[in-house]
């Protein structure tokens, strides 16, 4: 494009026009791209980077200009906290327990959402529904429906014979409410965002695949999940990303702004734990070092996906 | 695809009309391998229920009293209280400003992040320059990075600009999203020709007027899509608009989360629950409206990865 384009202007004593034409194409898309990474260097980098010195010193919230060089004191008090591994427990338990099965029935649903059926578009918007809910409705919502006492959970497992269950107090229980929260608000969300890479893929497969004699299931794991696994990479990701920053559900559950993720902190997360130590304990720079553990800890999980992919193609490739 | 998803109620027909054409082989029954069976049917209603029951039942709460809803069995109807209780919670929190300020939060988000979005999308799809590979990977790895990393600081950016409180402190930051830019380059890509942009510089366009008469035009559906998405995250982000601003001046999530508590058993839970129906009523509105375009906008493949 760009030869064509430059065959046309004059190669010699180029006018005012022309040099006017050769900036703009040079420059334009240096100004198209430039309001993102001016607003990512102001709002994202460079904070980035000041939280990373922050966590080597100690620095009290209201006096935040006193820096008190502590180098990796920070880290090593965190390491030798009980509290910040309970918190990084809670996280990974907590996470597996939303992203799996959200994953897992988000491609069920795309599956039944890409069949030709009657009221398929009720079905889609339906679904999406709790998307539109914000993180603090629906956990209030939660709230009541998880109430030990008179909420609707207890009430129908109670009509089923399961005994009462403290979805606040104990660890498992409270977890799972936290999770359901996760999963009830995502799973329409990832199901649309299948249901978009499973229209992409060609139909004469399906058709092929049916002649020879495969079933519906077989379809589904030979053709469907194969053909859509870059789109599964991706939810994955932002998953394990959105599970790593878990913050209101569990904040809102405990309570409001005084109890910090329950009263055994059994399902306080990092980022909960990094807001108390942070603004209720006023301790920016160990708040700084949990932080940048969170991130450390998602390099790391974005490493060990990036070898397992790399893996799985070459011996794929292989055998 | 964009024409059978703008008529999903008739797609059985417009699927096999569509399906007819390339063989003949459906005749021999391999067309059905993609209409849904009745076990699909009640796996779907389950699941659609179960995606509004709590909806339902936030209305219902909302519509009684503070000890009819702390009574077990809880109600499964509504009733005649709305109105009381959506008093009650304006007295509480300042529901009213609040809505505004959330309106006016996800306005200028959602405007700002399409159109920066837009225009970078456009950029990495359709430009060359050099950098790009290594700026669109940038972009995409940003994507990774939690935001309360930024927190801290960000909060003594705000302070020291004294911008504590003030609607400002939560949209400057927003301004751009590398998902939308990565929306958008993707959307680009496969909707914007190559040959229409030289058509346009041949023609003697800049472009600026390139964006505005080529650009603009084609990434509409795509720039409403993006645009709804983010309005709803931008209206329902939690964590920062709670740490810079107060109950003085909230967004809707801030003050839900002053009208909202567990466990205790004095607070009127009826009220608490309006106040989440209402925070949720405007978005639920759009989605009733504006669902199936929506829905459509999302299928028919711009987010595809």
């Amino acid at each position: 494009m760009a030869t064509h384009v430059r065959a046309e202007a004059p190669p010699a004593r180029p006018s005012w026009r022309s040099r006017l034409y050769r900036f703009d194409l040079k420059a334009s898309p240096y100004a198209f791209i430039a309001p993102f990474f001016l607003c990512f260097a102001a709002f994202g980098l460079f904070p980035l980077i000041w939280t990373g010195w922050l966590s080597l010193h100690y620095v009290d919230l209201l006096t935040p200009d006193v820096m008190e060089w502590k180098g990796f004191g920070n880290y090593t008090r965190l390491w030798s906290n009980d509290q910040f591994w309970t918190a990084l427990r809670n996280t990974f338990t907590i996470g597996v327990i939303s992203t799996v099965p959200q994953l897992l029935m988000a491609l069920g649903l795309a599956h039944l959402l890409n069949y030709r059926m009657r009221g398929r578009g009720f079905f889609r918007v339906a679904i999406l529904a709790p998307y539109a809910t914000s993180i603090a409705a629906a956990t209030l919502v939660f709230v009541q429906l998880f109430n030990p006492d008179y909420g609707f959970i207890n009430w129908a497992l109670g009509a089923i014979g399961i005994d009462h269950t403290q979805w606040y107090a104990d660890t498992w229980p409270s977890q799972i409410a936290i999770s359901t929260i996760v999963t009830w608000r995502w799973t329409g969300y990832n199901a649309l965002i299948y249901l978009a890479a499973m229209q992409a893929v060609p139909k004469d497969l399906y058709e092929a695949a049916s002649l020879d004699g495969a079933n519906r299931w077989q379809q589904f794991t030979r053709i469907t999940i194969p053909s859509i696994r870059p789109t599964i990479m991706f939810t994955i990701i932002v998953s394990t990303i959105g599970a790593t920053q878990l913050f209101g559900e569990p904040m809102l559950f405990g309570g409001g702004v005084g109890v910090s993720g329950g009263s055994a902190h059994q399902f306080q997360t990092l980022s909960l734990y990094m807001y108390e130590l942070g603004w209720p304990s006023r301790q920016l720079g160990r708040a700084s070092a949990v932080a940048w553990t969170m991130l450390l800890i998602l390099l790391l999980i974005g490493l060990v996906q990036f070898l397992i992919t790399r893996y799985r193609k070459r011996h794929e490739l292989g055998g | 695809m964009a024409a059978t998803l703008s008529t999903p109620t008739s797609s059985r027909e417009a699927g096999k009309k569509a399906h007819a054409a390339p063989s003949r082989l459906f005749r021999r029954g391999a067309g059905d391998h993609d209409k849904a069976g009745p076990v699909a049917y009640v796996l779907l209603s389950v699941a659609a229920l179960v995606s509004l029951f709590p909806l339902y039942w936030t209305f219902v709460a909302a519509s009684n009293t503070g000890e009819r809803v702390a009574q077990s069995p809880p109600p499964m109807f509504p009733s005649g209280e709305l109105w009381t209780n959506i008093s009650t919670a304006w007295d509480q929190a300042d529901m009213g400003t609040a809505l505004l300020n959330s309106t006016v939060v996800a306005g200028c988000v959602s405007l700002s992040t399409v159109l920066f979005s837009t225009l970078a999308g456009f950029a990495f799809a359709k430009l060359r320059f050099r950098g790009r590979n290594a700026l669109l990977t940038l972009v995409v790895a940003t994507m990774t990075i939690p935001p309360q990393l930024s927190v801290i600081p960000l909060y003594r950016i705000i302070t020291k600009l004294d911008w504590g409180n003030h609607l400002q402190a939560v949209i400057l930051p927003s301004l751009v999203a590398a998902f939308g830019v990565f929306f958008m380059r993707q959307f680009l890509s496969e909707a914007l020709p190559f040959e229409l942009i030289e058509a346009a510089r041949v023609d003697g366009a800049n472009s600026l007027r390139i964006i505005w008469h080529v650009v603009f035009p084609i990434a509409r559906p795509a720039m409403a899509v993006l645009g709804m998405l983010v309005f709803v995250q931008s209206w329902n982000d939690f964590f920062w608009p709670f740490v810079v601003l107060t109950q003085q001046n909230p967004t809707v999530q801030v003050a839900l989360s002053a009208i909202g508590g567990g466990s205790g058993h004095d607070i009127n839970q009826a009220v608490i629950m309006t106040g989440a129906l209402v925070g949720t009523l405007p978005l639920l509105l759009i989605f009733a409206v504006l669902g199936k375009h929506i829905v459509g906008g999302i299928t028919s493949g711009a987010v595809k990865s």
